[in-house]
């Protein structure tokens, strides 16, 4: 049938679909149904009480796929206990761990003032890398450098002393753990990145650009660098397993959880085991760095 | 009779249902959205260009123009060849080919958008990094993609609008001594136009609402592009890159931002449909 057809057709069926006698009943119903539907959508059931040992966690996207090894592990040991990780954002699970609607948040970046309250557990240290091709020659940037950089004001590798050819810059979207973190770190709190850098949404898309770009500098997360990118050294220190650990690389952020007490129990018992050795050695693994010495 | 009366009421019901749906949508992106125009105003929101929505800074004019310049990029490239591709089918081909790539053609279109964003990036992106210049990931890129993608949709409908053209028209203009090509140009053509226009218009919907394979391969830099090797984010790019973490107001911006792209997409419909019905 032509899209004519569909167009005509339709102008035929209006008349029979409202205009007929006897139909305010049916629009009656519907009209009741609608109301009905935006009702249940607007109505919160109350949560569902669940299993007597369930732990829930909430919170950064970026801590989250590392909290999920842990419980995986965690729960092949214990399996009376069931923990489920929801997203949502590192201000997202610390205001759930404020409203007690989460067992523990999680968050990858420092509690402000007002949030002080919360009891935090530092789990691991991430650094953030700073990222060319495996074919630039670039070894080292300043902070400052970087900075300039991410505001647009060193636009050229020639003035890195390279080849002059334009930096192909790339950032994370807004909103981001990843970008804030290097915002705060990197960039200082009034500092704004360049809209003229691309924009990609996963640590995993920036290292395929780099890997692919000899031309481009991009950021991610310390434990997703592969030899096809490399991490450059910043203000002279390479972002590697100890730098971080002994506090001498800038760009690191911690990973938080949080929450108002820490309640003997399943949940306390989770925690121990994040901190004992083999949590600790599982995130290692991961490619974070521990918090322990 | 009875029997009839209730299946027909249950029929509109059904059908009822789902403009209701679209009403619900409606009425939940303006109430989700209007709250941070209002907040941010609407000229600043629609005129000025800086994004920064969780520095409150909600300007989405590069969007808006990355928008228009990604589709008008789209149609130069699937105009030309859509049509090119409908009149040889419709007109030229002997039936047995037609029958064969017109379902074809019409499997294009099912191919999942992420597929053409894919291609896009190891095969596209790089093809321009190395022979044009720039990042790759460009308006140029999304403007190719894009034209590939809006193909099926311009042929199938065009098409359409040529096969209805009756065959009394063709006969009559031959039969005065005109060939083949001055009938399709000169009859043909202007007798399925409000056809092909719809085709068109349905075409560039369907290019400014597409999402994936544009987050892929055009770059999604905020700025206002100065060339067609500039990065650029499109108003449906801006929502789903960060939809994933707003909260509160960035979230408002977000569907502020659905609104634009809602009306944008009902005037092209509107346009549509009106000049389809004018015929």
């Amino acid at each position: 049938m032509s899209n004519q057809d569909i167009f005509r057709s339709a102008r035929h069926l209006k008349p029979a679909l409202f205009y007929r006698a006897g139909r305010p009943a049916v629009l009656c119903l519907f009209l009741g149904c609608l109301c009905g539907l935006v009702l249940a959508g607007c109505w919160r059931g109350p949560d569902s009480p669940g299993a007597v040992r369930a732990i829930t966690i909430a919170g950064s996207t970026s801590v989250q796929p590392f909290a999920e090894k842990l419980a995986e592990e965690y729960m092949r040991r214990h399996s009376e206990v069931r923990i489920d990780i929801q997203g949502g954002g590192s201000s997202a699970g610390i205001y759930a761990a404020q409203q007690g609607v989460a067992d523990l948040g999680a968050s990858s970046r420092e509690l402000v003032k007002a949030e002080k309250e919360l009891m935090e557990i530092p789990i691991a240290y991430d650094g953030i890398a700073i990222i060319v091709n495996k074919d630039n020659p670039l070894e080292n940037l300043s902070l400052e450098q970087i900075r300039q950089i991410y505001q647009g004001k060193i636009t050229d590798w020639a003035e890195l002393g390279l080849p002059s050819h334009s930096i192909h810059l790339i950032t994370r979207e807004e909103g981001s753990g990843t970008r804030n973190a290097f915002e705060e770190l990197a960039m200082g709190k009034e500092a704004y990145i360049t809209p003229a850098a691309l924009v990609q949404d996963s640590n995993g898309s920036v290292r395929e650009i780099v890997a692919n770009d000899p031309h481009a500098l991009g950021y991610i997360s310390m434990g997703l660098v592969e030899p096809r990118v490399r991490a450059i050294a910043v203000d002279g220190v390479l972002p590697t397993r100890e730098n971080v650990k002994n506090h001498s690389y800038k760009l690191v952020r911690r990973f938080l959880l949080v929450t108002q007490e820490l309640k003997p129990g399943p949940c306390q018992d989770f925690v121990n085991f994040i901190l004992s050795p083999k949590g600790q050695s599982l995130l290692e693994t991961e490619g974070l760095v521990g918090v322990a010495d | 009779m009875k029997r009839e009366v209730f299946i027909e009421r249950v029929l509109l019901f059904l059908a009822l249902s789902s403009i209701g749906s679209l009403l619900l949508i409606t009425i939940f992106i303006f109430l989700e959205g209007v709250p941070l125009i209002a907040h941010a105003g609407l000229k600043k929101f629609l005129l000025t260009s800086h994004w920064a929505p969780t520095k409150g800074h909600f300007g989405i004019l590069a969007m808006i123009i990355s928008s228009i310049l990604v589709t008008l990029g789209a149609m130069v490239l699937g105009v030309p060849l859509g049509l090119a591709c409908a009149i040889s089918l419709a007109e030229f081909s002997p039936e047995r080919v037609k029958t064969l790539l017109k379902p074809t053609l019409e499997l294009l279109a099912g191919i999942p958008s992420v597929v053409y964003g894919f291609l896009g990036v190891i095969w596209l992106v790089p093809l321009i990094r190395d022979y044009l210049g720039g990042p790759g990931l460009s308006l140029l890129a999304g403007s190719v993609i894009l034209g590939i993608m809006i193909l099926p949709t311009i042929i199938s409908i065009s098409i359409d609008a040529l096969s209805a053209v009756p065959d009394l028209y063709r006969d009559g203009s031959i039969a005065l001594g005109a060939t083949n090509w001055q009938t399709v140009r000169r009859v043909v053509l202007p007798a399925a136009r409000s056809g092909i226009i719809t085709a068109v218009i349905l075409g560039m919907g369907r290019a400014i609402g597409e999402t994936m394979a544009v987050i892929m391969v055009a770059g999604n830099a905020l700025k206002i592009p100065t060339s067609v090797l500039d990065p650029v984010r499109t108003l449906t790019s801006n929502i789903a890159l960060e939809l994933a973490y707003a909260t509160g107001r960035h979230r408002e911006a977000l569907f502020a931002t659905g609104i634009v792209l809602f009306v944008i997409i009902m005037i092209l419909n509107f346009t549509a449909s009106a000049i389809t019905r004018r015929r």
